[in-house]
């Protein structure tokens, strides 16, 4: 760690990568070097160019479709699938071809995440990826972008820190770090994203944070990027007189993010089209989409306007014969937008789920409520004990309160570009305050909406070397397996099932849970499944706790996990009693341990495995 | 030239044709004689003067009009016949034009008005102003100091990164053909 001469975040992202450096040598304290770092990509066949995001795009060419010398990248020889802004391009074409999204297919407990799935539509003869692959070649083409353009200081030996969203699961988590040990990347940590988007609130604010927030607030950092909407609240304590920045709560997973937004516009550009009997072709719709994002830039940007035109340039060479024209007006926007995604309800208002379809095409779980101002309500509404037991903060919410309120708010993400989305979602918060009788909430300024998550994420890496500000919290979840209550059996009845704390909320990370008292038999030579519990709000259970009840909303049960007993010296199908033992590893990932009675060894406990 | 032995037909060739030119053609015919008695001499190599224009390299110049192709439609645009369409639909085109070569153009090249002053401003010229970048027109008379009207700002470009290309990729080929299966 003291070999470093950087400290490098890493930001990848569901539609693109970033990476931000900062130079520990000329840094100190506040005092801060860094850089957002270019990153040399095919732009077009044959044709490499630096850019500061890295489109996540993997494109699984045709061997006849680009000639070797096209897939040249500036570090050696030409790769046979093409990453980024080429990737992209070439997938609006061929989407058959092309694999994107593979981060929101990481945190998808539906599939195989080391199975060869994307892309989804791909016929037999493409070789397909799986979604651990794709964030490895992403991961392999940053490292292989910053070795090229830092040949004295190797990525491997900087303090490098990755993000992942504040909601993804110990599996995810653990793929993400297994992706990046498997390009060499093995000693990086993880660090959820909310908290990178106010450390560099706090990097932007060189020194003058400590002025715009003080001992008692509760930061909510709504982050909405392409992919993903995530919350976290952090509260602001107090240790030995210098402020202390906790992270109480965290959201849930939602694939809700501006790409839904753009397609959202495209599809009412598409259907008005229709009316006049033009039909689009896939081409067409993509240069629909990106023409309505310009659009709406435009008409959320100059509030002067009230229509913005909308081309689709024609396929062929006859630009303007086949061009096809339309606008977007400011009140289509404004109905699409702002109360489709951001419609003012009350804060007692609750997602809306609709049953699937029980035979669904395999894809990824979207948001079904487009709404992120509904998602926001119920997260709010759900963590208002957050800071119950938080010191400083027991009669911060009012005992009638309905939800947490929180006293300042950081935007972050490309969707929040729109000062009238930002404005809106502050305004409905501020009303949902205000209706309890609650003053209303800072908005923190100063971050850059695009590159905050990787330039924050340096900054952390920056304050692991002890210069500055942690953010701490630990595990924003509870963790607990399921274990069968010792009832006789009934016939026709599953037994039920109790759940066993084996991972208090709050572990920081490198540290172990407690050995529970209880033990579960796992049976030698097969793998013994256990189901396995998470929980967001139950933040005083004890290793060893266990739950025959609880409320619908309080536990969410995540994929079962399973341990195998070598057979080794004992006789296959003997029972043998373990416990199951927690740990966050100094990377910030779960691991979970069988430890059986007798002896020193211990036994993985795999996430992510797939009953044969 | 040869660079083996000629022979014996491309020798009676050769014969049937000089004796017809050396009839015919005054200065060949001397040359011949040059070189029948044994005067060959060797090409002088001639110090040429350095030419005062030179070429410049197609290279970037077919890169560029490639991208503004690929983002702008720049070629179509420009290869189309305007005049069987109404300014309804060229202004359609013309956005999509307009915005991809803006992008273009602000992407790789850092443009920059070669004067900060308003046009329409009046403006004095000291002597050595440089004649490169302010052309001087109307009234052209007298010694500098010279005082006029701004017409035109003038562009100047203070910085350009094009992208890198593959070696053995063909700038020629501003936009491949595209062929759906």
């Amino acid at each position: 760690m003291s070999a470093a001469r950087y400290a490098v975040g890493i930001d990848l992202g569901t539609t693109h990568c970033v990476m931000a450096a900062i130079d520990l040598r000329a840094s100190d304290g506040d005092e801060v070097v860094d850089s957002i770092e270019p990153i040399p990509q095919l732009i077009a066949p044959g044709l490499v160019e630096e850019r500061l995001v890295l489109p996540s795009f993997l494109y699984l060419p045709h061997p006849d479709e680009l000639r070797p010398e096209d897939r040249t990248l500036p570090w050696g020889k030409p790769l046979p699938f093409v990453v980024g802004e080429l990737a992209r391009s070439m997938g609006g074409r061929t989407p058959i071809r092309l694999a994107a999204s593979a981060k929101s297919w990481l945190c998808h407990p539906g599939v195989d995440r080391r199975a060869a799935i994307l892309p989804v539509d791909a016929p037999d003869e493409v070789q397909r990826v799986s979604p651990l692959q794709a964030s490895m070649r992403y991961l392999e083409h940053l490292r292989a972008s910053w070795d090229h353009r830092h040949p004295d200081a190797p990525l491997p030996e900087q303090e490098v820190v990755l993000t992942v969203p504040a909601s993804f699961d110990p599996a995810a988590r653990e793929l993400t770090a297994e992706a990046a040990a498997t390009v060499g990347l093995g000693h990086l940590v993880l660090l959820e994203e909310p908290q990178a988007a106010l450390y560099h609130w706090i990097l932007a604010a060189r020194g003058e944070w400590r002025k715009q927030v003080r001992v008692g607030d509760i930061i909510l950092v709504i982050d909405v990027g392409g992919g993903t909407a995530d919350f976290s609240l952090i509260a602001v304590t107090e240790r030995e007189g210098a402020l202390e920045l906790v992270r109480v709560a965290v959201g849930d997973h939602i694939l809700l993010g501006g790409d839904n937004m753009d397609l959202a516009l495209a599809h009412a550009v598409r259907a008005k089209l229709a009316e006049t009997g033009t039909r689009l072709d896939f081409w067409q719709v993509q240069a629909l989409t990106h023409g309505c994002r310009h659009a709406k830039e435009t008409l959320l940007g100059d509030t002067a306007l009230d229509t913005a035109p909308v081309v689709v340039p024609s396929r062929g060479s006859r630009l303007i014969g086949g061009t096809l024209r339309t606008e977007l007006t400011r009140a289509e926007v404004a109905h699409i937008l702002v109360e489709g995604f951001f419609p003012a309800v009350a804060v007692s208002a609750h997602p809306t789920s609709r049953a699937r379809a029980a035979l669904t095409k395999i894809g990824l779980p979207y948001a079904q409520d487009p709404a992120v101002t509904r998602h926001l309500a119920a997260f709010l509404t759900r963590q208002i004990g957050a800071t119950r037991d938080l010191a400083g903060f027991e009669k911060h919410t009012p005992d009638r309160a309905g939800f947490l309120h929180p006293t300042a708010v950081l935007f972050n993400g490309g969707v929040f570009k729109a000062p009238s989305l930002l404005h809106r979602t502050l305004d409905i918060l501020n009303d949902w305050l205000n209706t309890e009788g609650a003053p209303p909430a800072r908005l923190l300024e100063g971050i850059d909406l695009d590159l905050a998550v990787a330039r924050g994420a340096a900054y952390y890496g920056h304050v692991r070397c002890g210069r500055g500000v942690r953010i701490r919290g630990g595990t924003a979840k509870a963790y607990y397996v399921g274990v069968e209550s010792a009832m006789p059996a009934v016939p026709g009845m599953e037994p039920p099932i109790e759940a066993l704390c084996i991972a208090p909320f709050g572990m920081e990370e490198g540290t172990q849970a407690e050995l529970p008292p209880q033990e579960v038999g796992l049976v030698v030579g097969e793998p013994v499944w256990f189901r396995f519990f998470s929980s967001s709000v139950r933040r005083t259970d004890q290793v060893g706790t266990v739950l025959d009840q609880w409320q619908p909303d309080e536990i969410e049960e995540l994929e079962e996990i399973a341990a195998t007993l070598p057979a080794e010296d004992r006789q296959p199908g003997e029972v043998v009693p373990v416990r199951l033992h927690a740990t966050v590893t100094e990377v910030g990932t779960l691991r979970l341990e069988a430890v059986p009675r007798v002896g020193a060894e211990s036994w993985k406990i795999e996430f992510d495995v797939r009953e044969p | 030239m040869y660079d083996s032995e000629p022979g014996f037909f491309t020798r009676l060739t050769l014969a049937l044709r000089t004796f017809g030119r050396i009839l015919t053609e005054n200065d060949f015919a001397s040359a011949v004689l040059r070189l029948e008695r044994g005067e060959s001499r060797p090409l002088a190599v001639v110090e040429l003067p350095k030419p005062p224009l030179r070429e410049t390299s197609p290279d970037s110049a077919l890169q560029l009009l490639a991208l503004l192709q690929q983002d702008g439609r720049f070629v179509d645009f420009l290869e189309e016949n305007v005049a069987t369409y109404s300014d309804a639909e060229i202004g359609g085109a013309a956005r999509v034009v307009h915005e991809g070569c803006h992008k273009v153009i602000h992407a790789y090249l850092q443009l920059e008005p070669v004067r900060a002053e308003a046009e329409g401003a009046r403006l004095t010229l000291p002597a050595g102003f440089d004649a490169a970048a302010v052309r001087l027109t109307g009234n052209v008379v007298g010694q500098p100091p010279f005082t006029g009207t701004l017409m035109h700002r003038g562009w100047r470009v203070a910085g350009i990164t094009l992208p890198k290309i593959a070696e053995g990729h063909d700038v020629r080929v501003l936009a491949p053909a595209e062929v759906e299966l």
